[in-house]
């Protein structure tokens, strides 16, 4: 990075990304911004609210419970997909045919669109007809992902962990192939065991890679909207209502924009709030 | 013990195969049999449903409308990226950290959050319904992927190729077209790849911009399931099939996706 040169007419080669980004991304959250100060009767007639929305928001049991559900979802998928990711990952085939197979099957579930995610495991998970809900209430598992919260929360779970916990894999992968063969040689010499390999030579040189697929899996899972929606509608009752399906409830459901817009503008803060704590901590040993 | 490691990737991909087979399985059923009872591989084997899809242009449009926009989506993505990844890679000007930043802070937005506004911005500019409405949305997340992913394999080309270039007395459009961008071919496509994979996968925004004449597959899938009863079989022919064009595209890729998903930067 040091060896770049100052030139401001650099400035002409970024300006159709800036028109383009721009204007899908100032417009509309200029929209956003406008209803979350207005009040609105209908007849396109608005009146100033000043931060009466965001003070609402931020004090509602509803909102609260919402966030409550999407850190622990996060949570709990990070939890389950970083370390399961990394180690489907040392365990691959390094090169060779195999490892092109592991790739392009790993690789599948990121292709399905994210409906169609949510419609494979609704009918996978169906308690009388699909196969994961009948192989369960056979072995005697009372299992019913529509009735029970529990049942509809491991579900949501385990589809994520279908959907997303490839990308961990694949990108651990990619930064153990950068390893050298002769740190492996240099390491047998030594005798090192196999948890001094990991910790001293592979998890180092994952670093890096694995900050952004926590980056991007913390990111993602807290936007998550259309798998839960296919697969359980954000119920049963409020069971698995994450904050993007309670935003769009509000917001194209009953219309309510002032609250919608308040809420989208705190859930945009947290994320970034978040990530911003989240690359400020995974890349502290890195500035000396 | 080490004979026994390969066991975790086999595992762990016959985990992600299952749902799949089940929706092949169900795409070759007819409806009574699936509502019927529960059976492990289709009884009365059929392709009735795959064969409504293919003939049915209500159908089968909604996968021409979705590959329209993607396709779209992705050339514009990766042309407007080059040159900016480009200016990230090699210079440094006034707020460029900034900029970048700004960039990325792009794809932390929740769609959800976006889907409104966006429905009444591209309404009011009179593209609501059309293919270019959802490509051009779909560069709000793809576009700073794209350059994100460029940048990263741009900074490894050695910076001696282009001064050698000049040198020589390239003016730079010639050096960027001729020399810079066969250098970086694969970044190329690999940015190619994962924004047709972003804007094939999004659908909440695809869905919020269209109404007729510009309906993504997913659109008509929940349609139908609604209005004709609970159509499983159709629906998983529906889902089964809006597979294919990833496992193609992965395919051409298979070499370079680890490399991908890590944006160049290993």
């Amino acid at each position: 990075m040091s060896t770049r040169t100052v030139n401001q007419k650099a400035w002409w080669l970024v300006v159709p990304v800036l028109v383009l980004v721009g204007f899908n991304a100032i417009i509309p959250l200029m929209t956003v911004v406008n209803y979350s100060v207005q009040e609105t009767f209908g007849n396109n007639r608005f009146f100033f609210e000043g931060v009466k929305w965001f003070e609402m928001v931020i004090h509602s049991a509803r909102f609260h419970d919402a966030l409550k559900r999407q850190l622990l979802f996060t949570a709990i998928v990070l939890a389950i997909e970083v370390p399961l990711g990394v180690a489907v990952a040392l365990a691959m085939p390094r090169r060779g045919a195999w490892a092109s197979v592991c790739l392009v099957l790993m690789s599948m579930p990121l292709l399905i669109p994210w409906n169609v995610v949510g419609a494979i495991w609704n009918i996978f998970a169906l308690p009388d007809i699909g196969m994961l809900g009948w192989t369960l209430n056979k072995a005697g598992v009372d299992y019913n992902f529509t009735r029970q919260p529990v049942a509809a929360w491991a579900t949501l779970v385990a589809m994520d962990v279908w959907h997303w916990t490839s990308l961990v894999a694949l990108l651990a992968y990619a930064g153990l192939s950068a390893i050298p063969d002769a740190y492996y040689q240099a390491a047998k010499i030594d005798g090192a065991s196999a948890w001094a390999v990991f910790r001293h030579v592979q998890l180092p040189k994952m670093k890096h890679v694995l900050t952004i697929a926590v980056l991007l899996r913390f990111m993602d899972s807290f936007m998550i909207y259309t798998e839960p929606f296919v697969l359980t509608g954000g119920g049963p009752g409020n069971a698995t209502t994450l904050l993007s399906i309670d935003l769009v409830k509000i917001a194209l459901g009953q219309f309510d924009l002032g609250p919608a817009g308040a809420m989208s503008l705190i859930y945009f803060l947290i994320i970034l709030l978040l990530s911003w704590m989240f690359y400020r901590v995974m890349t502290l040993g890195e500035a000396e | 013990m080490r004979r026994a490691t390969w066991l975790v990737p086999a595992l762990y991909i016959v985990f992600l195969m299952l749902p799949i087979y089940w929706l092949l399985c169900m795409s070759f059923k007819t409806t009574n049999e699936i509502l019927g009872q529960f059976t492990p591989w289709p009884q009365n084997f059929t392709l009735e449903n795959y064969r409504k899809i293919l003939t049915d242009s209500t159908w089968y449009m909604g996968y021409v409308n979705s590959l329209i926009y993607v396709v779209i989506n992705t050339v514009m993505s990766v042309a407007v990226a080059l040159p900016a990844a480009y200016a990230f890679s090699r210079y440094r000007f006034l707020g460029d950290k900034h900029l970048f930043f700004w960039l990325l802070s792009n794809r932390m937005a929740p769609a959800a959050v976006f889907a409104l506004p966006f429905f009444q911005l591209y309404s009011a500019i009179g593209l609501f319904d059309t293919h270019i409405a959802v490509a051009l949305a779909h560069c709000l997340f793809n576009v700073p992927l794209a350059v994100w992913i460029l940048e990263g394999f741009m900074s490894g080309v050695p910076k001696e190729l282009d001064e050698l270039a000049f040198i020589d007395g390239y003016p730079f459009w010639k050096f960027f077209a001729k020399i810079f961008l066969p250098a970086i071919a694969a970044g190329i496509g690999v940015a190619a790849f994962f924004c047709f994979m972003f804007s094939w996968v999004e659908l909440l925004l695809a869905k919020t911009l269209t109404s007729v004449a510009a309906k993504p597959i997913a659109a008509t899938m929940t349609r139908t399931a609604s209005a004709s009863g609970y159509e499983l079989g159709l629906l998983a022919a529906a889902g089964a099939l809006t597979i294919v064009p990833g496992a193609i595209v992965i395919y051409f890729v298979r070499n370079y996706i680890a490399k991908g998903f890590s944006l160049g930067r290993v």
